[in-house]
């Protein structure tokens, strides 16, 4: 768990270069930076899965994989940044080492094996998401989506608390595997019982899924972009995997029970996003709803929880953050340019700028789910480990709502290519954006075409 | 552990600190849901956050187990760290809005 240590030395090295003006530099630095962290993070890879501090971070190949997509996606944010904040560069620095300490969170959120550094996770990326959410701070639309997510998310912490200190009660450790131990030992306490169901909560809270979603559009709507691609592929991929984790480690074994809760939310999940995003006309706002119903698609994963699924989730989460993150480099450009986030702003991309309108509709196909792309797999995946597990009936919820999500990504693919735009603006936009497209149209169309490049997490199986 | 038998309980048990927390964070989720006033919810959801500290203290005395109290202080830190930027983005709001009522906040659709 290096990677952890030198992310959190990063962040504060980047405020670092900005007292010593090396403003101009500090882009380019972080993301090397984050680059070598990567290919330290993988030296571990396959280790012994060795646990650190006492048993508070486990650096299994499970933590060891979301921990490098994670680094990936960040270093992608930051490689945006640059040209994302150039009208503030006063702030650049600022910004970039909250973005590298949202990184920190999401370490550990995916490598704890200690409740306490689930608690510590989750905030340290919430906290950071907040200032970020609101960082145009003239802008009353950035105001209110940071005020929307700081209370809910420090509501969901409460809820989440309090159902970590009933655990607790119960089992008298924070400890995974001990609770773990506890859990499927005889006679369990209605406390544990509500105590998980409380942590539940609040990481559906977390991860958007339905009775729990009503934040996520407002908060994507109104967040400066580059923090709402944030939220859609880091922030979310990092409470995914912890929510996974959590599940699979320490409560297994009464698991049974929660399947069905999981499945209702995740069909639910599946619907609502769907359907809402249907009659969204805002780009943001419709990816947001996206966002919501690839939720319940990763719910599939964590509700099945069989020998593979870790994989499966991976897969899943690998193919989700690159089309999203592709998806914002491509959007944020054209919105930039345009001045305006509605989807009639990307008219007549196809004739001004044919690779950005390529690139766009690869990604809008690969979230819908069409064969030759990763997106594919990814469903493939999911719904064939829930199969296994015997939930069919959420499968087919699954497979007819992602037939519906066709719709919506084809009105943005639609205006690209067949309406005109009276503008007549030919500028390509930075070249860090498109230089981010390029990179998720490769990995997009690569693990579509093989889809075993992405390594097995196997042998971590739930210990 | 039931909470129904701590009225014939003469003496204070574990039960009774359940009780007292439990009753305090259901008063701290009533409040964030129904009150309109920002700093009000702000000290709902430190309400909330506190009788989860007490509750770890009691537990923590029962088990025998210091890590309960170790615990406290992280949701100490946290909670600080959490209200400074809640407060700050409260700022920013009452700066551009000049109130602090959170059914103001509707600039976004719903």
């Amino acid at each position: 768990m290096r990677a952890l240590t030198y992310t959190s030395f990063l962040g504060i090295a980047c405020l670092v270069l900005e007292i010593f003006n090396l403003r101009k530099i500090v882009v380019p630095v972080v993301v090397i930076a984050l680059l070598a962290i990567l290919g330290i993070n993988f030296t571990e890879w396959n280790g012994s899965s060795v646990s650190f501090y006492n048993d508070m971070l486990r650096a299994d190949n499970f933590a060891l994989a979301f921990t490098g997509l994670l680094i990936v996606t960040a270093a992608g944010l930051v490689a945006m940044s640059g040209s994302f904040y150039d009208t503030e560069e006063t702030k650049l620095a600022d910004y970039i080492s909250v973005i590298v300490f949202t990184l920190c969170g999401g370490i550990a959120l995916v490598s704890f094996s200690n409740m306490a550094m689930l608690f510590i996770g989750l905030e340290v990326l919430s906290i950071s998401l907040y200032i970020l959410a609101g960082s145009k701070r003239r802008d009353i639309r950035s105001n209110e989506a940071a005020m929307k997510y700081f209370l809910m998310g420090s509501f969901a912490s409460g809820i989440l608390l309090f159902g970590i200190t009933l655990v607790y009660g119960a089992t008298g450790s924070f400890n995974l595997a001990q609770i773990a131990l506890y859990a499927s030992g005889p006679g369990v306490d209605p406390i544990f019982v509500v105590g998980v169901i409380m942590i539940l909560i609040a990481m559906l809270f977390k991860v958007s899924a339905v009775p729990f979603h009503f934040w996520a559009p407002d908060v994507y709507e109104g967040s400066p972009s580059l923090t709402t691609a944030m939220m859609a592929t880091l922030s979310k991929v990092a409470a995914m995997a912890a929510f996974y984790r959590l599940f699979s480690v320490s409560f297994v074994n009464n698991f049974s029970g929660f399947a069905w809760i999981l499945s209702v939310v995740a069909a639910l999940t599946m619907l609502v996003g769907n359907l809402t995003a249907l009659n969204q006309d805002s780009f943001k706002r419709m990816l947001a709803f996206s966002g919501i119903a690839h939720a319940g698609y990763m719910l599939l994963a964590i509700m099945s929880l069989y020998q593979n699924t870790a994989n499966a989730l991976f897969f899943y989460t690998v193919a989700y953050t690159f089309a999203s993150l592709g998806a914002f480099a491509i959007g944020i450009s054209v919105m930039k340019r345009r001045k305006s986030e509605k989807i009639e702003a990307f008219n007549g991309l196809g004739k001004s700028n044919p690779f950005q309108a390529v690139a766009l509709t690869v990604f809008m196909l690969s979230m819908a789910g069409i064969p030759p792309l990763a997106g594919f797999f990814a469903k493939y995946y999911v719904f064939f480990e829930a199969i296994k597990t015997q939930h069919l009936a959420v499968v087919i919820v699954a497979v007819i709502t992602s037939a519906i999500s066709v719709y919506y990504y084809f009105k943005l693919i639609l205006a690209m290519w067949t309406k005109d735009s009276e503008e007549t603006d030919a500028p390509a936009g930075a070249i860090s954006y498109i230089a981010i497209a390029a990179i998720c149209l490769i990995v997009t169309l690569a693990l579509g075409i093989l889809p075993s490049l992405v390594p097995s997490i196997n042998q971590v199986a739930s210990k | 552990m039931t909470l129904l038998n701590i009225f014939a309980d003469p003496h204070i048990s574990i039960n009774h600190y359940i009780a007292v927390s439990a009753m305090l964070f259901t008063i701290g989720v009533f409040g964030v849901l129904f009150r309109r006033n920002a700093i009000t919810i702000f000290m709902c959801i430190e309400l909330m956050l506190n009788s989860v500290n007490l509750l770890l203290v009691a537990f923590s005395t029962y088990h025998h187990d210091n890590s309960g109290q170790v615990f406290v202080f992280f949701i100490m830190a946290v909670a600080a760290a959490e209200v400074a930027v809640g407060l700050a983005i409260l700022v920013t709001i009452f700066r551009n809005l000049h109130t602090i009522d959170i059914d103001e906040l509707k600039n976004l659709k719903n």
